[in-house]
Formats: C-alpha cells, structure tokens, sequence
C-alpha cells in the first residue's frame, strides 16, 4: 500500500524522545545529539519522499484532476459509543492524512527541525577563546528530547485526521513551547516567559475547544474533510450563523498561536528561550498553526458562507502585521525584532487568507495560495534569520545591539547568509519573499470594493516598514560602529561560529535564494488544480509598487543606519520621545493586558472569590473539623482509667437498661 | 428436696457479694475471684432452671459446662494481665494503672 511507512512519520520522533527523556542522563552528551538529529535526519528523508511519492509518482486523479486526500492509517483512540448528544457514535481517532498542505508542512518542518538540531550542536556548546567547541551545555540531552517531542507533536498537528486530533497536538505543540522556553529554568525572565507563553496561548485555545465543541454538535463528527460530511441542510436550518461563529472561534485559538494583535504579547518574551528554539517553534512551525488551521479549514469557510469571518481575519491580520513592523523598528534586543518582524509576517499569511473569498484559483482563491506559500518561504528565511542571530549571540554573548556593529569583518559567513535573508523577507528579487509577498499583495487586490484597495496599499506601507526594519536589524549588527573596535584592549575580539553551525545558514540561505522559483501554484491552490503564479513568467508590473516600498524601505535603512555615526535616528527619537518610548515598550499593549489581569480579573473576580473561598468553603470546613474536635474534648474524661468506676458505670447502666425494659414489656 | 428458692437465695448472695467485692475491692486478683463469684451465680441459675423447667433436657447443663469453661480462660488470661501489670508497675492494686486512659 501507498504510504505505508507513514506511521513511521510520527512513532519515530516520540520514541526518540522516550529513549532521550528516559536514559538520555545516562549517555553521553554528543550521543543523544546524535540520536535526536538522526531521527530527524529520518523523518526528513522520509518527508522529502512522501512528497515526492504525492505529488509526483501518485500526483493527479485522473478523473478530478485533483491531488487526491489520502488518509494512510486512522485509528480509534477512544469509543464513547453512541452518544445521546450527537446521535452518532462518538469516536476520537487519530490518523495521518496527506492533503496538498499537510504535505507541505512536512516537508517545512522536517527541513526546519533538521537544520536547529544540526545547528543545535554549535549552539549548544561551550566554545574556547577561538570560537571552537570544547564541550556541551547541561540540560544538552533535554534539549534534543523536547525538541523531537516538539518535531512528533508539530507532524502530528498538520497530518491530523480531525479536528481533535488537531486540538491535542495543538496542545501538545504549546507545552513544547513552555518547556523549551524555560530551557534555561534558572534564569528567572525564562521562567517568567515560558508561564507567560503558555497561559495566553492556553486562554486562546479555550476558544478553539469552545469551537470545536460548537462545530461538532452541529455537523455531528469532527471531522473537516467535505468529501465525507454528512448532508447538513436539516440540521442547519435556522442555525446557518453556527458554523461561522464556530469557525470564528477556532480562529481565536488560532490566533492565540499565531501570535495575532491582541494576543501577540507571549512571542517577544518567548524569545529567553534557546536561539534555535525560538527559530524552529516560534519562527517558523508553531507559531503558523493558527494559519494552517485556517488554511485548513478554509473549504468550511467557503462552504458555509462564513466569508465576513475570513475578512475579519484580514482586518486583525493586517493591522497586526502594521503594528508589529511598527515596533520591530525600534528594538534594541535582536531577537525580539526578529520576533515581532514574524508576527508581522504571519500577519501577511493571514492577511492573504483572509481576503479569499472563493476557490476560484485566479481572483478569489488566490490568497490561499499566496498565504501557504508566504508560509513556506518565510520558515525557510525566517529560520535562516534567527539562526544567523543565534550565531552572533553565541559569538557576543548578548542579544543587545548595542554590542555588535561592525561584524561583517569578523563573521562574514554569517554577514552574507543574514543579508540574503533580509533580502528575501524584504521582498527584493529573485529571493523567495519576493514572489510569496506580492502574491499576497495581488491577493489583496483581488477583493471586491474599497476593502480590496485599502488592504492593498496598506500592506504595500508594511512591506516597505519590513524592509527598513529588517535592513536597520542588519546595519547596526553587521556595519555601523563596531562595539569590540572601540576598544580592542579589553573586549573580546569576534570571530565566526564553529562550521556546524554555519552549514545549516548555508543550506536555508540557498533555499531561501531559489524557493521563490518553485512553480507552487502547481502543487497548492484553492481548488485543488493547477495554475500559473504570474509573477513566475515575467509579469513583474503589478509587483512593482510593493517593490519600490521595499527599496525605499531599505535606502532609507541605509542612510539611516550604515554609517558609523547615525544622527538621524538619534535626531528623530529626539523629536518624537514620547511615540519612540510608545513603540519601544510595544505599545503598552503588554501592560493594557497586566492591567486587565490584575486590577480588573484579579481586583473585581478572584479577590471576591478567594475571600469566598478562605472564609466560606474553608470556614465550614474549619468548623466541622473544630466541632468534631470540642466534642471530643468534652467527653474525653469519661475514659478515666479507673477501672472501678466503669464497673459501677456498667452495672448502673445494665440495671437502669433492665429497669427500662421491665417498664416497656410488662 | 430442697426448695427451689434455696437455690435462688444462693444465686443473689453470690452474685451480689461478687458485684460488691469488684467495686469495693482494690485488689486485682481479689476484684478477679469476684467476678468468678458472679460467673458462678450464673452457672447456678442455669443449672435450677433446667432443672425445674425442662427436666429432660441439657441444654441449661451444657451452657453451664460452657460457661465454666469459658471462665477458666478468662481467668488465665486476666491473670496474664495481672502478672504484666504487676512487672511493670510492682503493684497488683488497681489505681495503679489508672494512667491507661484517654
């Protein structure tokens, strides 16, 4: 049978991370690496094959000219039998199904996964005065194990059979999350960040169960295939706004995820945790669950008329996608530029599903198309990024800017795999973001009324916010005034990182170079069949615009940021103090939301409830123990010890019971 | 014959002197022979009322060779208990142990 070895897809990375979790204290550090990245090495191969088997040995049906959905194995996890409730036998399964996108994210995160273990191995070592690898971290052997736990919970997410299939790797992927965040579990920051991390994307996901639940009463099964849906039309009668609103409320989960305004505050304080991690869960895989499972869905979405749901997912993606380009442009931390330039993009993807109002492949379904492949593009150079910012931090020993500058003497592999990233998430020809961006951007153009315009030319104004950003980040890292040259006696001289961890930059940096050129129209569409991504045959016109954002993005990051004095940054955070403090602390969104925690949920409900709680429920509870107790007490002198005395006691009692007795019998 | 309320007359006086030398008495081995006083009224009275009751039966005989013997385990046993009370605390009087108690 076709696909046999699928099952391999998901055992072999949870093995892996049994053996690690459970012996791996016993084995030597490189040997646990070694399994991890092995496996991985597997899981790669044997993506690389499935895809290569679907959509090129197996390819098309013949008769729908569509890529068939290909369920390899799917087994019952739980049997609650027939449920009164859903009047059908309720079944949590959990199986493997190749769609075109799932089989996309294979390969997306299989790629990603091998690079950060391979990568890993630099990264997580102890390196000498010459940038050579002496030794391992502690805690190495725990790492590799979340992070093939990370790698079963990611593939068993996007091959997911059904909508609770989804939600407990979902989960699984979220407490991945929260403990390779708090990696370093002394620091306190990464204690703080991974709590943090996991209650948001927690709260979100009560959304999505909330959803769920909403959608599986109503169509009776949890499944989102439409091929195997029951006819609805009875059971929707009068009740069309459910499964929008049950989408809706997926998409809030998903959201929560994804990182979308306003529950993006978990992703930059998620950054304390390993550079590697934050490049595979929270650049490239995880944090695009939310867009996948709007991806996903998006035949419901369409079926049921759910479209005002999609375009409300525009609106909040694209002024996500403003906002975090806005506040990655001042932020001295690297990786939380990084961070925020990801939220921005996952704003993009989300953006261009979110203006798709049909399957038709040209106008209405391009979006979804351009969303998957802007969510390809980006893993690969997105992950490219963060670990080149893995590379200096490991070289400089700290996150901030203020310590770089001037490195592309010192580290110039690094330099030129950075730049070809921030080239291609900028959206500068031939690279990869170029041809997925402006996809997005014509996707925008294709939605009907002032909507389609507005969107258009603000995404547009966000590109060329990403290309300033992303050329400031790489000016004041790699040129500008260098930290160690202001005085070379006492700071250590930078040098590049150890080569295992510069091959991983090479191999995504040639991705990132070629991926634009992948005719993904062919394997990926709203309808399943094929067409021509125009931008891929020379028609570059309509490109042009976001282009020309993406150029001045970037001239304007170069004469602000290149030279080794800047005074028009200073000038301008001169002139505007109060909005530069307002974008260097995001907004105060993050204290909108401790505000709401704390004075309102904790001042008006919790404060109320623990009082309940310590002098009511405790209070009752208190005095039956204390009431049990005084009785007690009370009768404790009866037991004297005299041994005399329970003697009388027993005889008056044996002859006040017969006196008793005689006055009721006779 | 002897007039069956002979019988009786003897069962209170032993079982009275029996309840009275267990309350008076401090003395543990004493406080024990009266209580094989009581026991004995008992035996007795069973005895007198198979006797005159059921004439052909033994029931009430048998009850009282039970009991015997069930009196004379109970008096090995609480002279075991005696005999530690006294190696513990070198007494054999009763207030001695008043301290096992709550």
């Amino acid at each position: 049978m076709e696909y046999s070895y699928a099952y391999l897809i998901l055992l072999l990375p949870f093995l892996s991370f049994l053996l690690l979790g459970l012996f791996g204290m016993k084995m030597k550090k490189p040997v646990a690496g070694l399994i991890g990245t092995l496996v991985v090495g597997t899981l790669f191969a044997l993506s690389l094959y499935t895809a290569y088997e679907y959509f090129f040995v197996i390819g098309r049906d013949a008769a729908t000219g569509l890529y068939p959905t290909v369920t390899s194995f799917n087994f019952t996890w739980l049997d609650f039998g027939k449920s009164p409730l859903f009047g059908t036998q309720l079944l949590f399964k959990i199986g493997f199904r190749l769609t075109p996108i799932s089989v996309m994210m294979l390969v997306v995160i299989t790629t990603v996964s091998f690079m950060v273990h391979i990568y890993s191995f630099g990264y997580m070592a102890d390196l000498d005065d010459n940038y050579h690898m002496v030794g391992f971290e502690k805690g190495f052997q725990r790492f590799y194990a979340f992070l093939s736990l990370f790698t079963m919970s990611m593939l068993g997410l996007v091959v997911a059979t059904n909508l609770f299939q989804m939600y407990l790797f979902w989960e699984l992927v979220g407490i991945c999350s929260y403990l390779l965040i708090g990696f370093y579990y002394p620091k306190h920051a990464a204690v703080h960040a991974s709590k943090k991390a996991f209650i948001v994307t927690r709260f979100a996901d009560l959304f999505f169960l909330i959803g769920i639940l909403f959608y599986s009463f109503y169509v009776g099964t949890f499944n989102y295939d439409l091929g195997v849906m029951p006819d609805l039309t009875a059971r929707l009668a009068g009740a069309s706004w459910v499964i929008p609103a049950a989408l809706f409320l997926m998409f809030i989960g998903g959201a929560g995820k994804s990182a979308m305004f306003p529950l993006h505050i978990w992703l930059p304080d998620a950054m304390e945790g390993p550079t590697p991690v934050s490049a595979l869960i929270h650049a490239a895989t995880m944090v695009v669950a939310g867009v996948y499972q709007v991806a996903s869905l998006f035949p419901i979405y369409i079926k049921f008329g759910a479209v005002n749901q999609l375009h409300w997912i525009a609106w909040i993606a694209a002024f996500t996608a403003f906002y975090a380009a806005v506040v990655a442009c001042c932020q001295r931390d690297i990786k939380r530029g990084l961070a925020f330039s990801t939220i921005s993009q996952i704003g993009y993807m989300l953006v261009a599903l979110g203006v798709s109002y049909s399957l038709d492949n040209g106008t209405g379904g391009l979006g979804y198309m351009a969303g998957m492949f802007h969510l390809f593009t980006h893993a690969m150079f997105k992950a490219l990024l963060f670990l080149c910012s893995g590379s200096i931090i490991v070289i400089i020993g700290s996150n901030f800017k203020d310590y770089m500058g001037g490195l592309h003497k010192y580290m110039p592999i690094t330099n030129i795999c950075f730049l070809i990233g921030c080239l291609a998430i900028s959206g500068i020809p031939p690279f990869a973001g170029f041809f997925s961006k402006d996809e997005i951007i014509d996707a925008c153009g294709m939605m009907p009324g002032w909507q389609g315009v507005f969107l258009k030319w603000w995404m547009i104004m966000v590109a060329g916010l990403t290309a300033f950003y992303m050329f400031r980040l790489y000016y004041v890292i790699f040129w500008g005034q260098s930290y160690y040259e202001l005085d070379p006696e006492h700071r250590k001289k930078p040098g590049e990182a150890p080569m295992v961890m510069e091959i991983p930059l090479m191999i995504l940096s040639a991705i990132s170079c070629v991926a634009g050129f992948i005719p993904f129209g062919h394997f990926i569409s709203a309808n399943g069949l094929s067409f021509d991504i125009p931008l891929q045959h020379g028609e570059l016109l309509p490109a042009l615009p976001s282009l020309c954002a993406g150029l001045i993005g970037v001239i304007a990051a170069t004469v602000m940021y290149a030279p080794k004095k800047n005074p028009i940054p200073v000038m301008l955070e001169k002139k505007f103090p109060r909005f530069h403090r307002a974008a260097l602390n995001r907004f105060y969104i993050d204290n909108a939301w401790q505000f709401f925690c704390h004075k309102i949920v904790f001042g008006l409900f919790s404060i109320p409830i623990a009082w309940f709680d310590r002098h009511v429920v405790d209070g009752a509870f208190n005095f039956a123990g204390w009431s049990t107790q005084a009785a007690g007490e009370s009768i404790r002198p009866w037991q004297s010890g005299d041994v005399r005395s329970y003697a009388s006691w027993f005889l008056t009692g044996t002859v006040a019971l017969t006196i008793i007795l005689l006055c009721i019998f006779y | 014959m002897i007039p069956v309320q002979c019988f009786f007359v003897l069962s209170a006086l032993l079982f009275f002197i029996g309840v009275f030398g267990f309350v008076t008495r401090r003395n543990l081995i004493a406080m024990l022979i009266s209580i094989e006083l009581v026991l004995n009224s008992v035996d007795i009275n069973f005895a007198v009322f198979n006797r005159i009751l059921y004439p052909g039966q033994m029931e009430g005989f048998f009850f009282t060779l039970f009991s015997i013997g069930v009196s004379a385990a109970e008096a090995a046993v609480a002279l075991a208990i005696i005999i530690n009370v006294y190696r513990v605390y070198h007494s054999d009087q009763v207030n001695s142990i008043e301290n096992m108690k709550f």
